[in-house]
């Protein structure tokens, strides 16, 4: 690696800049795109961290996303038709590097990974500018082998919770976590609803309890207002099939953005 | 078959790989089937079910004139001859007492044949409990019969149309609905396959049809058979039949399609809720099987399988569609028996090796896990 290796290695790092952002009052605002859906994703990215994302995530698409919903599958397998791997999301990504100046987390199913090794996933992402990683079906409990491979390249292991998760299990997820704690916030896949669950502000202020992580909370977070209201108890939220459906329904980056930008404004104005 | 680790492994295979919104869930099943199979009131109830509702003990039935052609002894024993016509009735039984002991009040399945779907509508109503069937559109299209069965029997049939709209994609299905209804719903899988505890505790609901026919063949040959076969999509009735004689000396053949042979052509990996082999390609992603049987058109297979292949207990080998269709041609001429697709499959990798890889006069016994009516239709459009 040259030397501006290094420097991506320097500003990748996904939780000391979440934690950064935090201090300075500001909720967290993390905007999922799927790698590959349109040919100039990339841009996409560019854009939504000018429209105020605090880092964004990444989804390498799966065959088998079972923790998704239909506007997320649909991405997926636009992308995967237009001949994605996992191998040119990273690329792209290692491309874009220096220009999309907010810190970037991949999320993916763990065949991927693990059909790659381990370590060597763990290496490709550090060496593509990424600080973290969702792996939405590796629970805590089948976790540890990535976890460790993830440490050693300097990747963070973001770990998810879930309304169901008891108390005992939430306090070790929440230890084992880095980068942020993703807050499950309903019983569902991803998808957009209507109401905001009462179940996101639960597990939300349950993870609280048990870490100083920044506790974001993702799946069914839909609307600026509904971010906002969340946030009263959460550090910040991942926003995905809201903004996927745009980007589906043909609104380019600057629609992307448009919608970025209003979720900022509300979690600015709390 | 023993149990499996506290982590849900044989060997390097199982495990439970789900989202964490699922993860409570899985441990609640395990602990109530644990506790459950240990009652012994739940395995009378259960015992009972099997015998007076779903007919059980099925036959261990010889086959004079399939036998003197093949040059082997071949006993089959009898899964078509249930309630419903399948195997999959056992499980569904057990599954539907234990969600009844959990206060459960909602089934639902993945199915590809819809066998075990129409085992779940059977079950579910029964039980007097709601029943929902995932089922890939062109599965709806090849088994339109049993797509009406399920529906005469109350159940809302779902047609899945992600992906390759076949069984791998109703688990998909089934499992992000189970995400969303885990409260008050049982998800009723259908097979060896999934997160820990369902291989095992499949395997357990389904050892009934190797622990009846090892007590068979003492009684009827006095010892074990020289081979034992079944046809393997996610493994229920092969294992389920394995876990009767893997402690003797019989030599265990699982017969997979050519176009899902999980074990002969996978690579490790992990889908669905599991680590076993699995059809993929080199980045991971999860390949289409293409098989002419609905129930058996699955990439994937129970871990416990993968494992007896990895140590070497059990065989898996694979057959055409064309070996297939002659299979239930041969067995329905000879025997005047009509097999459905999957265990055909078993029968015609049994006429390839008979004289060869299956010595002359080996004692064979051969789990026919399902009946033909299904497949007519099928057949018919084939031009057979
Ligand atoms: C008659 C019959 N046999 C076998 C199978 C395959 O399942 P398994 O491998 O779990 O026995 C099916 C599945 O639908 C079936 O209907």
């Amino acid at each position: 690696m040259s030397t501006a290796g290094v420097a991506v290695g320097e500003s990748r790092r996904l939780e000391p800049a979440l934690r950064r952002q935090r201090a300075l009052g500001r909720k967290l605002l993390v905007p999922y795109v799927t790698g590959g859906m349109l040919t100039d994703w990339t841009t996409v990215l560019a854009a939504l961290a000018t429209a105020g994302a605090d880092a964004i995530e990444v989804g390498i698409p799966f065959s088998d996303p079972i923790m998704d919903g239909p506007v997320i599958q649909e991405a997926s397998d636009r992308a995967l038709a237009a001949g994605t791997t996992p191998q040119l999301v990273l690329a792209a990504l290692r491309h874009a590097g220096g220009e999309i100046g907010v810190p970037l987390a991949v999320m993916t199913y763990y065949n991927l990974v693990d059909r790659a090794g381990l370590d060597r996933f763990a290496a490709d992402l550090a060496a593509s500018g990424v600080g973290g990683a969702i792996l939405p079906d590796l629970p805590l409990d089948e976790s540890a082998p990535w976890r460790r491979a993830a440490a050693a390249a300097g990747v963070d292991q973001v770990l998810l919770a879930a309304p169901t998760t008891g108390e005992e299990r939430l306090a070790a997820i929440c230890s084992a976590a880095s980068g942020f704690l993703y807050a499950v916030g309903l019983m569902g896949v991803t998808g957009e609803r209507a109401d905001l669950a009462t179940s996101s502000l639960d597990v939300a202020t349950r993870a609280s309890r048990y870490t100083d992580l920044p506790v974001l909370v993702g799946v069914g977070i839909s609307t600026p207002d509904q971010a906002r209201r969340v946030c009263a108890v959460a550090d910040g939220v991942v926003v995905g099939s809201a903004l996927v459906r745009r980007l589906l329904e043909g609104g380019g980056p600057e629609a992307a953005a448009a919608l970025v930008s209003e979720f900022r404004e509300a979690l600015d104005a709390g | 078959m023993g149990d499996p680790d506290p982590t849900g492994r044989f060997g390097d295979f199982g495990g439970r790989f789900v989202p964490e919104s699922l993860v409570p869930a899985c441990a609640e099943l395990e602990v109530a089937f644990r506790e459950a199979w240990a009652d012994e009131t739940f395995r009378a109830r259960y015992r009972d079910l099997l015998s007076r509702y779903a007919g059980r003990p099925t036959p261990l039935t010889p086959c004079p004139r399939l036998s003197e052609m093949l040059g082997v002894e071949l006993w089959l024993k009898r899964e078509d001859l249930t309630h419903t016509g399948s195997h999959k009735i056992n499980n569904v039984i057990g599954q539907a007492l234990l969600a009844e002991r959990m206060g459960k009040r909602r089934l639902v399945a993945e199915t590809g044949a819809g066998q075990h779907g129409v085992a779940t509508a059977t079950a579910a109503a029964r039980f007097g409990m709601e029943c929902l069937v995932f089922m890939g559109k062109l599965d709806m299209a090849r088994q339109e019969l049993n797509v009406f069965r399920m529906r005469l029997l109350g159940a809302e049939v779902v047609p899945v149309t992600s992906g390759s709209a076949t069984l791998k994609d109703a688990v998909n299905e089934a499992m992000r609905h189970w995400v969303a209804t885990v409260a008050d719903t049982h998800y009723c899988l259908g097979s060896v396959m999934g997160p820990h505890p369902y291989p095992w505790m499949v395997r357990e609901f389904q050892r009934v049809v190797g622990d009846e026919a090892a007590a068979q063949c003492r009684e009827e040959l006095g010892r074990d058979p020289d081979v034992v076969i079944a046809c393997v999509g996610g493994g229920s009735n092969a294992a389920g039949t394995f876990a009767g004689f893997v402690d003797g000396p019989a030599r265990l053949v699982g017969v997979e399609p050519a176009g899902g042979a999980a074990i002969g052509r996978g690579l490790p990996g992990v889908v669905h809720g599991m680590r076993s082999k699995i059809l993929q390609d080199e980045e991971g992603q999860v390949l289409e099987a293409t098989s002419i049987s609905a129930g058996l058109d699955y990439p994937g297979v129970g871990p416990e399988h993968a494992h007896l292949a990895a140590i070497g207990r059990a065989d898996y080998v694979a057959v055409t569609d064309d070996e297939v269709v002659a299979a239930v041609r041969l067995l329905a001429r000879t025997e005047g028996i009509l097999a459905a697709l999957e265990p055909a499959h078993a029968l015609a990798w049994l006429a390839r090796a008979a004289g060869q890889e299956v010595p002359r006069g080996a004692t064979v016994v051969l789990t026919l896990s399902g009946r033909g009516d299904k497949d007519v239709a099928q057949l018919m459009e084939r031009g057979e």
